[in-house]
């Protein structure tokens, strides 16, 4: 990790903070990863935050969206485009589940885990041996404070909290509430009034971090699947491990793009609502 | 090499500071290529960016050999874009057109029995100029005549805020203008915020060779300028996978692009600025 010239930061109070993305990553690209890179610049220059890890969590097979390409090459693909990264790694266990998950089900699974060493510390404290005390201090002294999670999505993501049946009311309360989110929007749009158009996200906008990407890389993981379709060069877009992948495995074709046709993606399933599928 | 399949064989020529190379002007490569491959009369053999000369003078640009290197780390891993030090080891700045007749020179070097593919009559009397460097051709006009498709095409490739600046007083030359279109040809990538279809449609010389002028949608918005580059790194926000990698490695290692940086220059008048104002005196 390049070292901050920024202003003196006191390490121990700053809260330890986990980064986690959802989405298809059909394919991950250049600009999924400058997320994590803005909110992680934006959350530090507030001086509060430490982020310590991020995490890629690419939806299930069962998301049924169309086109989406089998998970384990999903994975895989955003498995070596995080390679060159000592902070970013890519989490299986939401595309490993039977059916497909609820974003807030996935942020309480990694919180749980992300608790899972400071466990071992509390069950260390309690045994008097020297040696044991002795790694338990290390560690509390590392974490101090408890690590929050929050959801790292684009502003778009706001909007679509509006749309009827796509998320649950008390699971947007949870997700804003006991989480928070980090939302990158481009430069021209205004995410706030998203939030001021509905009450929950007003209730709890001081948990709602904005972060605006200045420099303008909107790169569509819809158009880079056409482009691919079409021989066209996505060279610079997507990492060339990537590339390589995808033109070895040959995933992504005309046939490829119409899996799932016609089918309703899953979680409007649920509710039993048709509803226009969402725009990658 | 023989072209057996009758399609034009184009060299792509991308002028600029590069400073620093990013992924955007990669991709203007990429784009270009897949657009004059898919006219089905074209073949994209080779891309060069040739690094302008610190004498240009443009503020906060930082040293060509930097610049270079940079733009070397970035190619690595293209087998057909490859980066060109000429221009940047030339004492004074060179006009576009110079470095274009230069590249023209050296595909036809390289092809002693082939006449040369231009678009149109060269009418201009030859010039010979020293030989600079082991690996670099001196320059002259030829006096064949176009003929066989043998040797390749050399475009201009850039931005439209290139094509736009051709409208800025003293920093072009009218008649290199006139020069570049109707002999070699340009490769324009749309980028945000600008109109080039109405500067074509504005200047005469322009709409003249307008079939000499390609003009390639970019289909993402891609805003990656060299300037957002340098100002995220002064305010020591990330760059990554904005630039490949090793440029991002490099700049970081030799802590280039500071706010000192920023300043060089900043009293000097633009090369082509000052070339062009004093001639008129």
């Amino acid at each position: 990790m390049p070292a901050r010239r920024s202003a003196d930061i006191k390490m121990k109070n700053q809260i330890p903070l986990i980064l986690l993305a959802c989405g298809s990553f059909n394919p991950i690209t250049n600009m999924h990863m400058r997320l994590f890179e803005l909110a992680r610049d934006h959350l530090h220059q507030t001086g509060r935050y430490r982020v310590i890890k991020g995490i890629i969590s690419p939806v299930s097979d069962n998301y049924r969206k169309k086109g989406l390409a089998s998970a384990k090459h999903r994975i895989a693909m955003a498995q070596l485009a995080v390679e060159t990264s000592d902070w970013l790694r890519v989490d299986p266990w939401e595309s490993e589940q039977e059916t497909w998950t609820e974003t807030v089900k996935v942020l309480r699974y990694h919180y749980n885990e992300s608790l899972g060493p400071l466990d071992f510390r509390k069950g260390l404290m309690r045994n008097n041996s020297p040696v044991q005390r002795a790694t338990a201090d290390s560690l509390s002294s590392q974490h101090t404070v408890l690590p929050q999670l929050k959801l790292l999505c684009g502003a778009d993501i706001l909007k679509t909290f509006k749309t009827p049946n796509l998320w649950k009311e008390e699971h947007i309360k949870e997700i804003v509430e006991k989480f928070g989110l980090v939302c990158i929007s481009r430069a021209g749009c205004d995410p706030m009034q998203y939030i001021n158009e509905l009450e929950l996200l007003r209730r709890f906008e001081h948990n709602i971090h904005l972060v605006r990407e200045w420099i303008q890389n909107e790169i569509s993981a819809t158009q880079i699947r056409l482009a691919l379709c079409k021989g066209l060069s996505v060279k610079y877009l997507i990492p060339d491990s990537v590339i390589s992948y995808i033109k070895h495995h040959n995933i992504y074709t005309e046939e490829s793009g119409q899996k799932n046709e016609g089918g309703l993606l899953q979680p409007l399933k649920q509710h039993n609502m048709s509803v226009n599928t969402l725009k990658d | 090499m023989e072209n057996p399949d009758n399609r034009t064989e184009i060299v792509l020529v991308a002028c600029g500071s590069f400073n620093p190379i990013t992924n955007m002007h990669l991709r203007l490569f990429e784009l270009a290529k897949d657009y004059l491959q898919e006219t089905g009369k074209y073949k994209v053999i080779k891309g060069i960016i040739s690094p302008v000369s610190d004498a240009y003078r443009k503020k906060g640009l930082i040293s060509a050999s930097h610049r270079v290197t940079m733009a070397k780390l970035a190619t690595q891993s293209s087998d057909w874009v490859e980066v060109d030090d000429w221009e940047s080891c030339q004492n004074e700045w060179s006009e576009t057109l110079k470095v274009l007749r230069y590249h023209h020179q050296k595909c036809m070097s390289s092809n002693p029995t082939k006449s040369p593919q231009r678009t149109a009559p060269l009418t201009k009397p030859g010039r010979k100029r020293k030989r600079e460097g082991n690996s670099h051709v001196p320059i002259k006009k030829d006096q064949q005549n176009p003929g066989t498709k043998s040797v390749p095409q050399i475009k201009l490739l850039c931005g439209s805020d290139i094509v736009e600046s051709f409208g800025v007083p003293n920093l072009w030359k009218s008649e290199d203008i006139t020069e570049i279109v109707a002999d070699y040809g340009l490769v324009c990538i749309n980028r945000p915020g600008y109109n080039v279809q109405k500067f074509i449609y504005e200047s005469d010389i322009l709409w003249e060779h307008r079939n000499n002028i390609h003009l390639v949608d970019e289909w993402i918005t891609n805003d990656i300028s060299s300037t957002k580059i340098r100002r995220a790194l002064r305010r020591h926000l990330s760059i990554r996978y904005l630039v490949p990698d090793a440029v991002q490695a490099y700049i970081e290692k030799h802590d280039l692009y500071s706010p000192g940086s920023e300043d060089k220059n900043a009293e000097e008048i633009l090369a082509p600025l000052q070339k062009h104002a004093s001639s008129k005196q």
